[in-house]
């Protein structure tokens, strides 16, 4: 039994940000899946009452609730293979980035949530803020976190898995090589570190999952 | 004044994000040079230094631009080791006052959202700010079981949260009684809140850094009245 215990449910891009970041740093934990559709435990609305969301990480039995939040703690308390930068600077830089992906969120995933000429506006608009990812955050660095990968590659880490699973049920393409060049090697670099690919959910589970809520989306608007 | 260590805060009188900003650096007692931006016109230099975002609170020191107010507030307190800290010393209390400071400013956009509505859209508005408020009451009496401020009216270790306080409900209070009629931070349903603004208001440097009531309410009442005539339009 791990002093850590990760609540998580297994489609979340969210949760996987957690998973990297203790995988990096090598950091033994227990993982507790929750059904946070249809039933979401006790533990979990007693761990994260405000949001009663995934992922929440409990150490030595106190929770800690939002992604962002969580990172910010492993990398404090587990300070081996950092995430973050020495430099104050570049550390708000890599802030700016997390925010800017917990933001611009709505913008990203809209694809994903409409259809029509909805679809077409919002996949646009998503593009835009990929674009503004790829010119300033990503630049010509290896990763979002310079040579090595940083907090920001993990917070925009969805992009190198779910993103192609949610084009191809939304049936619209959001990036390729020849429109995003750069963010495009970005994944594939980012998809071949062991710590990152190991514990990625297999493809048709998710194709399964992620068209069931493409389908609770597209309802939903329509009501 | 060197260049060296030349800090300016870019920001805008009513903006929480930019009050917050500008208390810490006078609670930290870091010199300072403060540039008033009118985000109806914004300067070119704020375009330059935010060119994402384009908004303010916007903090250079040095020539680098940091931007995101709790960013900031993160760059403050790995910059400035002397005066008080921003956020404590142990890893989970600083996630706890990480988590805490962005939902108080969740909570400042619901808000926002009983400003710009009125009718069933502000009824279901006030409901969630309320609803939330109670969850911000509840995790607070959760992190200070002794209460925020303590007896002697100094702030207790690590700032952040009560500087939140101030800036997103302590200094709108007044003005948001007048103009919608509303106590939203109520003594019977959360008194710890209260209780921690009440006594915040009181501190010297806190009180000098209030907006004018009348500017508050001004402001507040163009604000709605624009909101409210472009959601007719």
């Amino acid at each position: 039994m791990s002093q850590v215990t990760v609540l998580g449910a297994w489609p979340s891009p969210y949760v996987y940000r957690v998973i990297w970041a203790l995988k990096l740093k090598g950091v033994d934990y227990d993982y507790v899946e929750e059904d946070v559709l249809h039933n979401k435990s006790d533990r979990l609305l007693k761990y994260n009452p405000v949001h009663k969301k995934v992922p929440v990480l409990v150490h030595a039995g106190k929770p800690i609730a939002e992604s962002a939040v969580i990172l910010e703690y492993i990398e404090e308390t587990w300070p081996q293979n950092p995430l973050l930068p020495k430099d104050p600077h570049q550390r708000a830089l890599a802030r700016f980035w997390i925010k800017f992906g917990e933001d611009k969120s709505a913008a990203l995933f809209g694809f994903f949530m409409t259809e029509g000429e909805q679809q077409e506006k919002a996949t646009k608009e998503g593009q835009e803020q990929l674009r503004i990812l790829e010119e300033q955050g990503l630049g010509e660095k290896k990763f979002f976190g310079g040579d090595e990968i940083g907090m920001a590659d993990l917070e925009f880490g969805w992009l190198a898995w779910w993103l192609d699973v949610m084009s191809e049920i939304a049936g619209v393409k959001v990036i390729d090589a020849e429109s995003f060049p750069r963010l495009h090697a970005w994944i594939q670099r980012f998809k071949d570190i062991p710590a990152i690919k190991e514990p990625l959910p297999d493809r048709s589970a998710m194709l399964t999952y992620f068209k069931g809520r493409r389908a609770t989306f597209l309802a939903l608007a329509k009501s | 004044m060197a260049a060296q260590n030349k800090v300016i805060l870019y920001g805008t009188w009513f903006s929480p994000y930019a009050k917050m900003v500008e208390v810490a650096l006078k609670v930290k007692g870091i010199p300072y040079e403060y540039v008033e931006e009118d985000l109806g016109n914004k300067s070119p230099m704020l375009l330059k230094l935010n060119p994402i975002h384009k908004k303010v609170p916007v903090l250079v020191h040095n020539g680098k631009a940091i931007v995101e107010s709790l960013v900031i507030i993160e760059y403050m307190d790995e910059t400035w080791k002397t005066g008080p800290r921003l956020l404590p010393e142990d890893p989970y209390k600083r996630s706890q006052f990480r988590f805490w400071a962005s939902y108080m400013h969740q909570v400042f956009e619901a808000l926002t959202e009983v400003v710009t509505t009125s009718g069933e859209a502000q009824e279901k508005a006030v409901k969630e700010t309320f609803e939330q408020l109670y969850l911000l009451e509840e995790g607070l009496k959760g992190l200070f079981p002794e209460g925020i401020v303590s007896s002697d009216g100094e702030f207790s270790n690590g700032k952040l949260l009560e500087l939140v306080m101030f800036s997103c409900f302590g200094t709108y209070e007044e003005g948001l009684q007048e103009v919608l009629g509303i106590d939203v931070i109520d003594p019977e349903k959360t008194p710890l809140l209260f209780s921690c603004i009440s006594a915040l208001m009181e501190i010297p440097a806190l009180k000098e850094s209030c907006n004018p009531h009348e500017n508050m309410v001004a402001f507040l009442k163009s604000y709605r009245e624009d909101a409210l005539k472009s959601a007719t339009a």
